[in-house]
């Protein structure tokens, strides 16, 4: 059997005397693996969002009036408990209410010290996951006695999924097709310095290698820039989604009433994302480019 | 013993070699002539394996060259060693290596290639030049650093491919030489040439090859320059593999 250390022994060699190509690889690897990180962060963030709108809205809302007691609102919490597609009931004291909202709004929320009475009302909320049963709740609920109005944004939230499935389809689709379009630079890249020791190969095709021993020094070789390329992306990629964070992650909280997805989950999955790309990117790059040498 | 029976390759339109049937038998030295593009590189791809017969059987040491899978073709050419017109060496690797190469790449054991490499390097008589470049050696001497690495892991044949093209007259000889030396020790010598001066002084088999056929098979044989293309002497065709 071909043994190991000869054929690490020639990767690295290999590596340092095609420094130039090996480079140029690299570029290509990670330049294509920065706009891919892109729109992964583009993606992670909108499945986020979407998350957080399901959070927020897959849940109807109904508003109490004042003059319900406690007994009755567990009888209305009681209506909803038991029924399908229900995920949990809970009471939301109009303190707890005005809590919430100063929270939400932060620094303005000045406003609201200023009011003598609380203007929100006691309100029941009914969990819905599935924003598909919220109207049959809705309705429910209206026709019960002491409840004031019902809330839920069945529509704005049915398109804003909508809207979203398409974006991440897209993104999707644009990932793939730069797949494919790396595999082919980084396949031709690799060809050059496969050409530059076609002699090489030839000599060791004529004196009895096999086509794994010969394979094996530029399958490494792929590997290697690829997951060199793929450290370099993260490094680049966790730079700019600190910057992005530190000047937008304020306005965007605000806007989307959802923050960015942290620094932390993003690089995890980043890291793992790119190290797999990088190795396939570079091992398919590199058999690809290696096929006409060694078709006999 | 290597035995082309009926053996036909086209390409595409083109014949390559065409009902070729002949016998070589171990320990031989034989001369394969003939003009450019009469079928000499076809002849010696198939007995390589480099690539496929269309018709026909080769058989060597009890299989056929032309059935072999994939996983047997690397074995198949370990038992061959070939030496080109230009040498092939790796200009970044020093004679040593070059030579060390040939073992390496077919997982032999470092001690065994630290053994065997000065061995090879003294039989071909470039002991002293084992730590040079290629650059830093006359091309005789280039040559024989290629005839080391040809025969360093034993081969049964030994296939040169206008071995002396490059050389002048006198580097052809000592190579020549050389190569007779290696028959001696029992190995078959299947050696490409346009130098009918080397043919005719050597006295040994020529078969010579025209328009894909074998249209001459001698013991002893003479080089024909009306048959066999012109001579070419110091400076051959350049015969691609």
């Amino acid at each position: 059997m071909t043994n190991p250390f000869v054929m690490l022994r020639q990767t690295f060699s290999q590596i340092g005397r095609n420094m130039n190509m090996t480079v140029a690889s690299m570029f290509s690897i990670t330049a294509i693996l920065l706009i891919l990180g892109i729109f992964f962060i583009i993606l992670v963030n909108i499945n986020n969002i979407s998350d957080s709108v399901q959070e927020n809205f897959g849940k109807v809302q109904i508003n109490l009036l004042d003059s319900v007691d406690e007994a009755r609102s567990q009888q209305i919490m009681a209506e909803f408990e038991p029924m399908e597609g229900v995920e949990g009931v809970s009471f939301l004291s109009r303190d707890e209410a005005m809590e919430n909202f100063k929270k939400k709004f932060g620094d303005s929320a000045d406003i609201f010290n200023k009011l003598e009475v609380n203007p929100l009302p006691n309100a029941i909320i009914v969990k819905v996951p599935e924003i598909e049963n919220a109207e049959g709740i809705a309705k429910k609920a209206e026709g019960l006695e002491g409840v004031e109005r019902v809330n839920y944004a069945q529509d704005a939230v049915d398109k804003l999924i909508k809207i979203s499935n398409y974006i991440q389809l897209g993104a999707l689709i644009l990932i793939a097709a730069l797949l494919a379009i790396s595999i082919v630079v980084v396949s031709n890249t690799i060809k050059l310095t496969v050409l530059a020791r076609e002699r090489e190969i030839t000599i060791m095709k004529y004196v009895g290698a096999t086509n794994w021993f010969i394979r094996g020094p530029f399958l490494l070789e792929g590997i290697i820039i690829g997951m060199i390329s793929a450290a370099v992306s993260s490094i680049i990629i966790a730079v700019i989604y600190h910057q992005v964070i530190s000047i937008f992650g304020l306005d965007f909280a605000l806007l989307m009433s959802t923050s960015f997805v942290t620094e932390e989950f993003l690089i995890k999955n980043l890291i793992v994302v790119y190290v797999a790309l990088g190795v396939s990117i570079g091992s398919c790059g590199s058999i690809i480019s290696m096929r006409r040498f060694l078709d006999t | 013993m290597i035995e082309y029976i009926d053996v036909t390759k086209y390409y595409g339109d083109n014949v390559g070699v065409e009902g070729v049937s002949c016998r070589i038998d171990n320990g031989e030295f034989v001369f394969l002539v003939g003009p450019s593009g009469s079928g000499k590189s076809t002849f010696v791809k198939l007995m390589l394996k480099l690539i496929d017969a269309d018709g026909g059987k080769i058989m060597y040491n009890g299989y056929d060259v032309t059935r072999l899978e994939n996983m047997e073709i690397a074995r198949h050419r370990r038992s061959m060693g070939i030496v080109f017109q230009d040498f092939s060496l790796l200009p970044k690797k020093t004679v040593a290596e070059n030579v060390a190469f040939a073992m390496e790449i077919i997982g032999r054991s470092r001690r065994s290639i630290r053994r065997q490499v000065p061995q090879m390097l003294d039989l071909v008589g470039i002991s002293g030049e084992a730590h040079k470049f290629p650059n830093e050696i006359s091309i005789g001497e280039q040559q024989r650093v290629a005839i080391a690495r040809a025969i360093v892991n034993n081969p049964s044949v030994l296939i040169a491919d206008e071995p002396t093209g490059n050389l002048d007259p006198e580097t052809g000889w000592e190579i020549m030489r050389l190569l007779e030396q290696i028959n001696r020790r029992g190995t078959t010598v299947i050696m490409v040439t346009h130098s009918s001066e080397i043919v005719n002084a050597m006295g040994k088999r020529v078969i010579a090859i025209r328009d894909g056929k074998v249209v001459r098979d001698e013991n002893e044989g003479m080089y024909r320059p009306e048959y066999d293309g012109p001579d070419a002497g110091a400076d051959g065709e350049v015969f691609e593999l």
